[in-house]
């Protein structure tokens, strides 16, 4: 058993620059065995420059590495499991066509025979240790993402990891799955492994961490070790965080009110969603007797693990997707089968997750990009032939009333920010004759400020009397926004609760497969 | 320093030059005093250089096809097949028409036929495509490669002329041609080819169907997302640009040879790729490559006659453009990069 | 029509079959290697065509097919180390080098011919078969499958050879996670580019081998553009088999089939236009891709080049 709080890693004054931005600033924190270091700051902190850099990813521009008391290059993904540094990254990194067990025997020497029978020997030795016992013949895309996950882990450990860095780890978890997985990093922190945990949840962070480093805007702002998180009060210690990151105190930052349920909104149902039938394919979860309903003014919530439906569901609502039965009316019209054009000129909304692969295409100017779903359409075409100056005028106005913030309408939409593409986003959405918007987890990746700022708009346009249909894997963000929430399982509704104060309670029982 | 445009445009032809050059040097022959000749015989005589106008007209059609296939992110590699095709169905209707009705009738008649005919070869490769999501490269090969026979199948057993010893098709009379332009042995095909491109290019920068192709071709999910119908659009893209190939074939056949001859393919499409690539898919900048190209597809026609130099060098010319071209993009894209504060 | 069903011609139909299969077979077999790692290879038709001159050339002067078929491999490998520079490493668009290095060989190589051999055209003796006992007495199959040349034989020994390497290696591991997903290869410690290279190199040598195989013993002579979209077809193999090399060798066979029924029809006194027969082989890969593209399946990662880091 190794010395507890042994100096693994050490990083020195590591800086990081990419065009445009500095990623890292002369960052120092020190890594220990024994010990789950949290390393907290909203998006943009710099956190996954680390961890790149950390996992041989990348190499720092500036200042040192120490691995073992030694100044170290880490100089590739194969160097850092060398040196005992496994990460489990946030988007899942196995082969969905290798079985698990091909993807936990990837980089073996290439001539050798995979070895099943010492792998299965081994894993189960670690696996069952722990609780993580997953099928090793099966076919790594049937898994779930969680349980993909923790695939992952077992392969750090299998590899021998002194480190095990998790970046973002909960995001595809139920409630109760948090626990199970801070349970286990307790348990392997108590085993000798240093832990890095990655997070911009406030929360998370004071609940898993023995200490938590503060990162904001690529400088780490502050350091709160074990003996302060011991001593003090959550909320004191959430204050103080706050106060590092963003300067003034508070012990809720999101301003995570939860909001009221107004009983009367879902009278007069603006979006009617009956049985609809979507078919699985392969890797996606369809759709099965999803049944709903969205008033005006109403904000529907959806909650639920990332890839159990919600993008199908959102897609077949916009029309991308076709439904194989079931029926969508909305406002006076019934929906189901027209194109989406068409439902979109009926008034549906959808604002897509995928922003750059989908939402804008990157090389085109942001004008364009505001008008991307109506080329053709006057006043801005006239018999087909573009007007330039209408449309830069048009997309001026726009920028200016979202605060799209661009050098220019000409600049190609993929070199703007990623809260100003969601801003351009909205912008082409909500500008005109919008009835019932699809928010696909709206304020994934994007900073504080811009979170905020979405987060009213949907509040805006909920008052305005519009229907809102937020999709996201953020319970708190849904808990603060919706009237109803629905919760999304294995492409089924598994239940709708009213937003009060049982709430939190009820969608995590349904997302784990209870009932509410 | 931003690396010039102008650079970046003229050094992979230079590059070409001097590299191709050495594949000359070292079969033997004197670089320099081919290039000289190619472009004494190309451009600097008066009747070398109507020649290389001549064989801009087809040239400038299938850029024009080219660049909506590109620009639509269809890489349509069948325009050999599609051009030959549209070569015979001119060269049999055209000396038929022609009897039968006033000139100019009887060639616009012609021009509509061989540009039908062309655009249902691509419809299988398009609809594989649009609707199954099969790749339309090979689609589009295997399809040359069975037009190249069927357009041989076509000539010698169906509308062999059966009054010559040479097998070929009924030769147009030089009087039912496209005309000539003014005193020039320049045919007016030229016109309908700069008509051809330049309409592409308007069409493609200041339209809403251009723009939809684009966005097509830029992102295929955005499309989707966006509402466009892209199977539509994807067989609309096969269509126009396997038309316009089929429209140079009957450019050729009725403004310059006035028949088909068996085992003809001057294989136009596949050598036209790399300069529709130099021209960055620009209808303008197509219509001065595609000359430069044409003076040394002139000139090398003369020179495998009188300095043994096979035609074949002008492809290897053209791909090692084609290559230097995709290298030099990089670079400046990493310069660039790299430069941003 | 008396002698279509003889056995002169059934062995005459299937021993052509084998022949013009070889190439196709090479070649599906390289660019299902390639597709499998990522790397969608239409620079393979140039690999063959550079084999198929190179390894004339060393087969005319070396007096020996077997430094024929060295030489193609060589070149194919030479062809195939401008793509993995240009595609692999640097990231290049695979379809533009690909047309590149095609037409450029076709023209270099319809060059190189002219000067060296244009008034000449020689020719190749006929090859060694190598006649294996008893099995090749059987009627009609005999001749037909057992008196060829022993590359064929071991061309048909690697069809097994490549099923153990998918099935039963850590590089078969390796390949199949480089195309489907390298991010993911690249956490797991392993080079993703070094793979990638690995599987475009093989392709070159396959693709080399085959066009000299073609040039040497197919045709006995060299001729611009001998291989004729040999190189596209083995695209369109690689693509139909889903994976597995024995896909690929019945595949080939197939339009082997196709492509000697010229020959054998000229045998048996059947008077059809060349042509029309010329066209055989594609109609057929049109109605395989008709019937079976949409199942084709691709790795998701094809096309795509990798960049560590790139978010």
């Amino acid at each position: 058993m190794p010395n507890a709080n042994q100096d693994i890693i050490v990083l020195d004054g590591v800086t990081k620059r990419f065009p445009g931005v500095l990623a890292n600033d002369a960052v120092s924190l020190t890594i220990r065995s024994g010990e789950v270091h949290v390393l907290l700051g909203e998006n943009g902190a710099g956190k996954s420059t680390l961890i790149d850099m950390l996992s041989g990813v990348q190499q720092p521009d500036d200042g040192h590495i120490f691995v073992d008391g030694k100044p170290t290059a880490i100089t590739s993904p194969r160097h850092a499991l060398a040196l005992g540094v496994g990460t489990v990254f946030q988007h899942t990194m196995l082969v969905p066509s290798l079985t698990v067990a091909e993807n936990l025997l990837l980089g073996a020497p290439w001539w050798q025979r995979p070895r099943k029978a010492e792998l299965r020997v081994r894993a189960a030795a670690i696996g069952n240790n722990l609780g993580i016992t997953p099928n090793l013949e099966a076919l790594t895309s049937s898994l779930s993402l969680g349980q993909q996950q923790q695939v992952e882990i077992l392969r750090a450990l299998l590899r021998n990891s002194r480190v095990l860095i998790l970046d973002e780890s909960t995001s595809m978890l139920t409630p109760q799955g948090i626990e199970e997985l801070g349970a286990l990093v307790r348990k392997l922190a108590g085993q000798g492994l240093a832990i890095v945990f990655i997070t911009h949840k406030l929360k998370e962070a004071v609940a898993f961490g023995d200490r938590v480093s503060v990162l904001k805007l690529g400088r780490k702002v502050g350091e709160i070790d074990a003996g302060q998180l011991r001593s003090r009060s959550e909320t004191t210690i959430i204050s103080d965080i706050v106060e590092l990151m963003f300067g003034k105190r508070s012990d809720d930052p999101e301003g995570a009110v939860q909001r009221s349920h107004s009983p009367e909104k879902t009278a007069n149902a603006l979006l009617e969603v009956r049985d609809l039938y979507v078919p699985a394919t392969p890797g996606n979860h369809g759709l099965e007797s999803v049944s709903f309903s969205i008033g005006q003014g109403e904000v529907l919530g959806l909650a639920g693990i990332d890839g159990n439906g919600q993008k199908q569901l959102a897609e077949a609502l916009a029309g991308q997707l076709p439904a194989v039965a079931g029926s969508i009316r909305l406002g006076p019209a019934q929906i189901t089968g027209l194109s989406v054009g068409r439902r979109r000129a009926a008034g549906l909304r959808y604002l897509t997750d995928d922003r750059l692969g989908e939402g804008i295409v990157g090389d085109f100017p942001v004008a364009i990009n505001l008008f991307l779903k109506e080329v053709g359409a006057p006043p801005l075409w006239r018999h087909g032939i573009e007007q330039r100056s209408a449309i830069e005028a048009r997309a001026g106005e726009l920028i200016r009333q979202y605060d799209v913030r661009t050098p220019s309408p000409r600049t190609p939409a993929g070199r703007l920010s990623g809260g100003n593409i969601q801003k351009l986003i909205l912008a082409r959405e909500l500008a005109f004759g919008a009835k019932l918007i699809i928010f696909n987890k709206p304020t994934h990746g994007l900073d504080l400020a811009n979170t905020l700022a979405a987060r009213q708009w949907i509040k805006d346009i909920a008052a305005g009397g519009m229907g809102v249909l937020l999709i996201s894997t953020d319970l708190e963000e849904l808990l603060a926004l919706s009237d109803r929430i629905a919760v999304m399982s294995r492409g089924r509704i598994a239940g709708i609760v009213d937003n009060s104060g049982a709430a939190r309670m009820a969608v995590g029982r349904l997302m784990t497969g209870l009932a509410a | 320093m931003m690396v010039p445009r102008l650079l970046l445009t003229i050094g992979p032809i230079i590059a070409a030059l001097i590299i191709a050059g050495a594949v000359l040097a070292v079969a033997g022959v004197n670089p320099l005093s081919y290039y000289a000749y190619v472009l004494q015989r190309g451009l600097l005589s008066p009747g070398g250089v109507q020649q290389t106008l001549t064989r801009m007209a087809p040239l400038l059609c299938i850029a024009a096809g080219l660049i909506i296939a590109f620009r639509a992110g269809i890489w349509n590699l069948g325009t050999d097949g599609q051009f030959l095709l549209g070569a015979v169905a001119a060269a049999a209707s055209g000396p038929l028409l022609a009897e039968m009705m006033p000139v100019g009738l009887a060639l616009f008649l012609c021009f509509v036929l061989s540009t039908l005919v062309a655009a249902l070869w691509s419809l299988l490769p398009a609809l594989l495509r649009a609707y199954q999501g099969v790749n339309e490269i090979i689609t589009t090969l295997m399809m040359t490669f069975l037009g190249t026979s069927l357009a041989n199948v076509l000539v010698k057993l169906v509308f062999l002329d059966p009054a010559t010893t040479v097998p070929q098709t009924r030769t147009l009379p030089v009087e039912d041609r496209l005309p000539r332009l003014f005193d020039t042995t320049v045919t007016s095909g030229l016109i309908l080819g700069l008509i051809a491109i330049i309409a592409v290019h308007l069409m493609m920068t200041r339209t809403a169907f251009g723009l939809r192709l684009r966005i097509v071709g830029a992102s295929p999910r955005a499309a989707l997302h966006a509402g466009l119908g892209v199977p539509a659009l994807t067989v609309a893209v096969f269509a126009l640009s396997a038309g316009l190939a089929g429209l140079a074939g009957a450019v050729d056949i009725l403004g310059v040879y006035g028949n088909v001859r068996t085992d003809w393919d001057p294989a136009y499409g596949m050598a036209v790729i790399p300069v529709v690539f130099l021209a960055r898919m620009n209808g303008f900048a197509a219509i001065a490559f595609v000359f430069l190209f044409s003076i040394l597809s002139i000139g090398g026609e003369s020179a495998a006659r009188r300095l043994g130099v096979p035609q074949n060098f002008t492809l290897v010319f053209v791909a090692i453009v084609l290559i230097v071209l995709a290298l030099a993009e990089y670079y400046t894209k990493r310069i660039s990069q790299s430069r941003e504060p | 029509m008396s002698g279509l069903f003889t056995e002169i011609f059934l062995s005459a139909l299937l021993f052509g079959a084998i022949t013009a299969a070889i190439p196709l077979l090479l070649a599906g077999l390289g660019e299902q290697m390639s597709e499998k790692a990522g790397v969608l290879n239409i620079g393979i038709e140039g690999m063959m065509i550079g084999g198929a001159y190179v390894g004339f050339l060393g087969a005319y002067y070396g007096n020996s097919l077997w430094l024929g078929f060295l030489g193609g491999a060589l070149t194919g490998i030479a062809v195939a180390l401008v793509m993995v520079l240009l595609c692999v490493r640097l990231g290049l668009n695979q379809i533009v080098i690909g047309i590149g290095l095609t037409l450029g060989l076709e023209g270099l190589t319809a060059l190189a011919h002219h000067f060296q051999f244009s008034r000449t055209y020689p020719r190749l003796p006929a090859a060694d078969a190598t006649v294996i006992p008893l099995l090749s007495d059987i009627p009609v199959l005999g001749p037909a499958l057992f008196k060829h040349h022993l590359i064929v034989y071991l061309a048909v020994l690697l069809v097994f050879v490549m099923s153990h390497i998918y099935r039963r290696t850590q590089l078969g591991l390796s390949l199949q996670a480089a195309g489907d997903k390298p991010a993911a290869l690249d956490v797991a410690g392993v080079d993703v580019v070094r793979t990638r290279t690995i599987a475009v190199l093989v392709t070159g040598a396959l693709a080399g081998i085959g066009g000299a195989y073609l040039a040497n013993i197919g045709a006995g002579i060299f001729v611009p553009f001998i291989t004729n979209g040999a190189g596209f077809l083995g695209i369109v193999l690689a693509m139909l088999a889903r994976g597995r090399p024995m896909w690929v060798l019945i595949g080939a066979v197939l339009f082997g089939v196709c492509l000697s029924l010229t020959t054998a029809m000229q045998v048996a006194g059947i008077n059809m236009p060349t042509d029309v027969i010329q066209m055989l082989p594609f109609i057929a890969v049109m109605t395989m891709l008709i019937l079976f593209g949409r199942k084709a399946s691709l790795p998701a990662a094809l096309g795509l080049p990798y960049q560590r880091g790139v978010r």
